[in-house]
């Protein structure tokens, strides 16, 4: 509207957690149709599936993956905090958990990289 | 967004949380053991259970992935209502078509 | 000697920019304080609003630095960092000139949400007895203390963002309407923020229930409306 710059109060951690799991829907929502025309190939046959597995075991598709279960993980967090928001008596510190949340995913898409690497 | 579409919205993330749970652990559990291709088909080949679950997954996230995106067109973009909710059925098809392909290519194939 | 602050204030209408003034700093100074010195000393041109100066009505708010505030009740001292202010209208809102936004479609999202009292008896009737421990009348209480400021309305990116969006005050006075045994509106005043721009529009950001002056909580109100409208939809009481 009037000035055009960033309004300070989106330096809240709740607002910042809303964004996040709106931001990671989006980025899921669009690598779901490429996930399931890569799980698709198995029509193709075994091997037509084997050598895309091969081809992801690249580092930059690992990278790319362990960002994919970081996003999954930030979109449910996110998710359960509008459900408990919606549906459970008003709680004051969500503030810190919408920071342990994301801490959470955090951790998760760690211990895949340690997985995966 | 309305009380249908929320209803919607929300049914279907409640019932993906679990769902989702279950995915990490898949997730895990296939790179931890280094799965082949065939290592994978092995177990959803003929599989009711994993047809099953996979199969729900699918319907659900085509919903909830349309809804959600709905809100993003409408907030984010100048799109007239009516032209994002052609969009979005768009989408939640796609998203159901291949999905349903995929679960049929890996149980069925 | 005197410190000076910078102060920045928004000039024009829509399209304007901002301009700057030196004023003198002063203790306990306040917001409204700084925009009132301006008009008076330096510009007498300055359009802005206030009316009570003691933090009551609501009518001084206006966005200090980022942030919608009432500007009589922000104490220069707590946001001037570095002795700068940047102070422009109300977001969200039209702008009349300067500092003065037009708070119509506010106040048009307020009846859009039925956020009227419907009576069920008149004069004639005798006072209605309403017990203040009851959960209804708990619920109505805690959200009732709005003066229609416009705070939080400025503060909501989902207002910014949806044109159909009734916005918190409008929603939350719906919620204080829900709860008084009284009334008799409730199944249009449900089917009013069951639709497009209603209750379910807001994704929870509560920059709302962070800056509301009076320590309101609209997202507690707008989430118990989800509720209600979707047990009412589902036992078909309203229709989407």
């Amino acid at each position: 509207m009037v000035t055009g710059r960033a309004i300070k109060h989106r330096d809240s951690a709740l607002w910042l957690a809303a964004m996040v799991h709106r931001i990671s829907g989006l980025a899921l929502a669009l690598f779901l149709p490429l996930h399931f025309l890569t799980l698709g190939l198995a029509i193709e046959g075994e091997a037509r599936l084997e050598s895309f597995l091969r081809w992801s075991d690249q580092p930059l598709v690992k990278a790319a993956e362990i960002g994919l279960v970081f996003l999954f993980t930030l979109h449910l967090l996110g998710g359960l905090r509008v459900l408990v928001i919606e549906n459970f008596e008003w709680r004051d510190g969500q503030k810190q958990l919408a920071t342990l949340a994301a801490a959470l995913s955090a951790i998760v898409a760690f211990a895949f990289l340690v997985r995966v690497f | 967004m309305n009380v249908r579409l929320y209803l919607w919205q929300r049914a279907t993330a409640a019932v993906m949380a679990p769902l989702v749970l279950v995915h990490i652990a898949v997730i895990f559990y296939a790179t931890r053991q280094g799965m082949s291709a065939a290592d994978i088909l092995s177990r959803t080949r003929d599989s009711f259970a994993w047809a099953a679950f996979y199969g729900l997954f699918v319907l659900a996230v085509s919903i909830h992935a349309a809804i959600g995106v709905r809100n993003i067109l409408i907030e984010w973009t100048p799109l007239p209502e009516r032209r994002v909710d052609a969009c979005i059925v768009f989408f939640g098809l796609v998203l159901a078509v291949l999905g349903f392909r995929a679960v049929a290519a890996v149980v069925l194939w | 000697m005197t410190t000076e602050l910078s102060v920045s204030l928004w000039r024009g209408a829509q399209n304007g920019r901002y301009e700057t003034y030196r004023v003198p700093q002063r203790s306990s100074q306040t917001v409204l304080d700084v925009v009132t010195f301006v008009q008076r000393h330096i510009d007498p041109t300055l359009s802005y609003r206030f009316a009570c100066r003691v933090g009551v009505c609501g009518s001084c708010a206006m966005t200090v630095n980022g942030k919608p505030r009432w500007t009589c009740r922000t104490h220069v001292a707590k946001v001037a960092g570095r002795g700068k202010l940047e102070i422009g209208p109300l977001e969200n809102l039209p702008v009349i000139k300067d500092l003065a936004t037009d708070m119509q479609p506010f106040f048009e999202k307020w009846q859009r949400a039925k956020g009227a009292f419907a009576p069920t008896q008149t004069r004639n009737d005798p006072i209605a007895q309403i017990k203040p421990d009851t959960p209804s009348r708990k619920a109505a209480d805690a959200a009732i203390e709005c003066i229609n400021c416009g705070v939080c309305y400025a503060a909501c990116d989902t207002v910014r963002w949806n044109a159909d969006y009734l916005g918190p005050a409008a929603l939350t006075r719906a919620w204080t309407l829900l709860n008084d045994e009284r009334d008799g509106g409730n199944i249009a005043r449900l089917q009013a923020i069951a639709g497009t721009g209603g209750c379910h529009a807001c994704h929870s950001h509560q920059s709302c229930q962070e800056l509301c002056p009076q320590a309101l909580n609209p997202t507690v109100a707008i989430a118990a409306l989800k509720r209600r409208t979707a047990a009412a939809y589902l036992k078909g009481e309203i229709k989407v």
